[in-house]
């Protein structure tokens, strides 16, 4: 009960840790290019990305396996942290934009003179990153205040939310919102007065993001594997008679769905500079729904099967978007309906071979 | 509701000076226009072990909405003791100062061990903030092993309560109220699919906690009413048709046309 994992689990972890931490950077950098082991930027920047979205999941875990809250607007958290992110980055380009102006390109292209009020101080880096905690944060917080204390549950959560990211994507849409409409913020040229494209900084920014995702990881399963994370499951299970046991569930709900926001925002923050772009479709409903699936992929409630979900759905996606772009969709839509036939409890739930979460 | 008043209410104890635990005072309650409750007026003494009986739709379940604060009454005042005004608090509120329910269907933790149901519904502080660093003293450990021993759960720790039989799972539930340490216990249809021997031994355990604790029994076992019975309450659409001794209920000609005749 007291322990975070079993022998075996901290031995895959380590085991993990080191091929993330070791392995990515030393094939990427210290091996020649030429060599057959060499690991290109391309894989780099893909690993990376899923690494991100493997955070996503865990958050979505939480709040869905555990807690019984089923989201369908956690890509708008991921994509406030990425354009929290993308704020800074923009102020880094400098005077290297097309039209070499210290107002970035689309703010130009809109006859704009001066950055808006919202704008002040995302020059500086530590205040971006605050951003990008506080900010999906407190809209988690605020939003999840009124829902959790109005009780509302189950598909009506889910759907609210689902309008709550569509709103923002079309907030964001508008080119007098300041963010660049629907292309976003792109272009991105330094971070911290550094290179962005390089090989060192891309295995720099791949080492953070793992690093971000064991950490969340750990801390997940310290959370599940404390009394804090059996109430949650109580919850999930039978709100009614944990309230009658005297919890207060409406602050359990709230604390783990804020962190779970909070979770989500880093993860865009590290995503973005390594895919160089962020953009209002970030905040798309199919995205959001994407998240879900790869949770339930996986299995929910069992962490690890949040993690596998979401780099196995991804890593089909990146085979099919490239080698079938056309069937895509289609093969999302069987995957998710044999998971639900086959395995109702997720890759995971054959692995536990009975054990209850 | 703030989480401050769940400590405040904790460390307050419970003034029955009056030697009367609860009061409920024309208590109404309507569900669409179908009166649920009909001015029902109730006082349960402290110690007291009451049961409550009436045809389906008397009213019995709503009533135990009202005390726990599901339900919020149309008008009418429910107290604890002397000081606590039910209608004004939260169900965990509510809990935290000495109310506890068993549902009419066990409701349990069905994917959590015997061990955690118990662990989880103990008497502690149940903040956010103290539930993420709790630890299980030896002393705490003591306690719930104790309490599965005297459910009848010796050896059953470790498993899932979810796999447990029907009358375990009831007694599971009566071990979850108690590790609350209430001062009132509402029970709804506690020997509902028990065995006879299971029947006898909660008869036996009620009769032990009364004194000590207020009980409240719904049941429609009219064997094990009699068995447990000191005063019964019977309902009818919505109000108390009659009070009394057992017997005297028993033989009422008003409660056998409406209930026990048929």
């Amino acid at each position: 009960m007291t322990r975070l994992f079993s022998a075996r689990g901290w031995i895959a972890l380590v085991a993990f840790a080191a091929a993330l931490l070791l392995v990515v950077p030393v094939l990427a950098l210290a091996v020649p290019e030429g060599s057959a082991l060499h690991l290109s930027e391309y894989w780099v920047g893909l690993g990376g990305k899923f690494l991100c979205y493997a955070i996503v999941a865990l958050a979505m875990d939480l709040v869905w396996g555990y807690a019984g809250i089923l989201s369908l607007g956690h890509g708008l958290f991921f994509a406030l942290g990425g354009y929290a992110m993308g704020m800074y980055l923009m102020r880094q380009i400098g005077l290297d934009g097309v039209y070499h102006s210290q107002l970035p390109d689309f703010m130009v292209f809109l006859d704009w003179k001066a950055y808006p009020w919202y704008w002040s101080f995302t020059e500086h880096f530590w205040y971006c990153a605050a951003l990008v905690v506080l900010v999906p944060g407190l809209l988690a917080y605020v939003f999840g205040w009124f829902a959790f204390r109005s009780r509302i549950k189950g598909v009506y959560f889910a759907i609210i939310t689902q309008a709550l990211t569509y709103a923002a994507l079309l907030l964001f849409f508008r080119n007098d919102t300041g963010f660049g409409g629907n292309n976003g913020f792109t272009d991105f040229k330094r971070i911290l007065g550094i290179a962005i494209a390089t090989p060192q900084m891309r295995v720099a920014l791949f080492m953070l993001s793992a690093a971000a995702l064991l950490g969340t990881l750990l801390l997940a399963r310290w959370l599940v594997s404390s009394k804090f994370g059996r109430v949650l499951a109580a919850i999930r299970d039978a709100e009614q008679r944990v309230m009658f046991c005297g919890y207060n569930t409406e602050h359990y709900k709230l604390f783990v769905w804020t962190l779970s926001a909070v979770l989500c925002g880093i993860a865009g923050a590290l995503y973005v500079p390594q895919v160089g772009i962020i953009n209002p479709s970030e905040m798309s409903p199919a995205n959001s729904i994407e998240i879900a699936i790869w949770v339930a992929v996986g299995g929910r409630g069992t962490l690890v099967g949040a993690l596998l979900g979401a780099f196995a759905v991804n890593g089909a996606k990146s085979f099919f978007t490239q080698a079938f772009p056309e069937i895509w969709l289609y093969f999302l839509g069987l995957l998710f309906i044999l998971v639900t036939l086959f395995l109702p409890r997720g890759v995971m739930g054959p692995l536990q071979r009975g054990k209850a979460a | 509701m703030s989480d401050a008043s769940l400590g405040h209410l904790a460390a307050q104890g419970l003034d029955t000076t009056h030697g009367v635990v609860l009061y409920l005072q024309d208590i109404s309650v309507s569900f669409d226009g179908f009166k649920a409750l009909n001015r029902l007026s109730l006082a349960i003494d402290a110690g007291e072990l009451r049961c409550v009986i009436g045809p389906n739709g008397a009213g019995k379940t709503t009533m135990m909405d009202v005390i726990t604060g599901k339900t919020r009454p149309d008008q009418g005042s429910a107290f604890f003791g002397q000081a606590i005004d039910l209608t004004r608090l939260s169900e965990a509120e509510i809990a935290h100062a000495g109310i506890g329910r068993k549902f009419q269907k066990p409701t349990i933790f069905e994917r959590h061990t015997v061990f955690e149901n118990l662990e989880l519904a103990m008497k502690a502080d149940k903040r956010v903030r103290r539930t993420l660093f709790a630890r299980l003293d030896s002393e705490a450990r003591d306690r719930i092993a104790s309490m599965i021993a005297r459910i009848g759960l010796a050896g059953a720790a470790d498993r899932v309560a979810g796999l447990l039989s029907h009358g375990q799972k009831q007694w599971l539930e009566i071990g979850m109220l108690l590790m609350q340490e209430p001062r009132l216990l509402l029970l709804d249809e506690p020997v509902a699919g028990m065995s006879d021997d299971e029947t006898e031994r909660t008869a036996e355990l009620f009769l032990t906690l009364a004194g000590s604790h207020s009980l409240v029994v719904v049941e429609h076992d009219m064997a094990f009413i009699a068995r447990i019975a000191r005063k019964v309450t019977v309902l009818h659409e919505g109000s108390v048709l009659a009070e009394g001794p057992h017997e005297s209920v028993q033989n009422d000609p008003r409660v056998i046309e409406v209930y026990l005749g048929r």
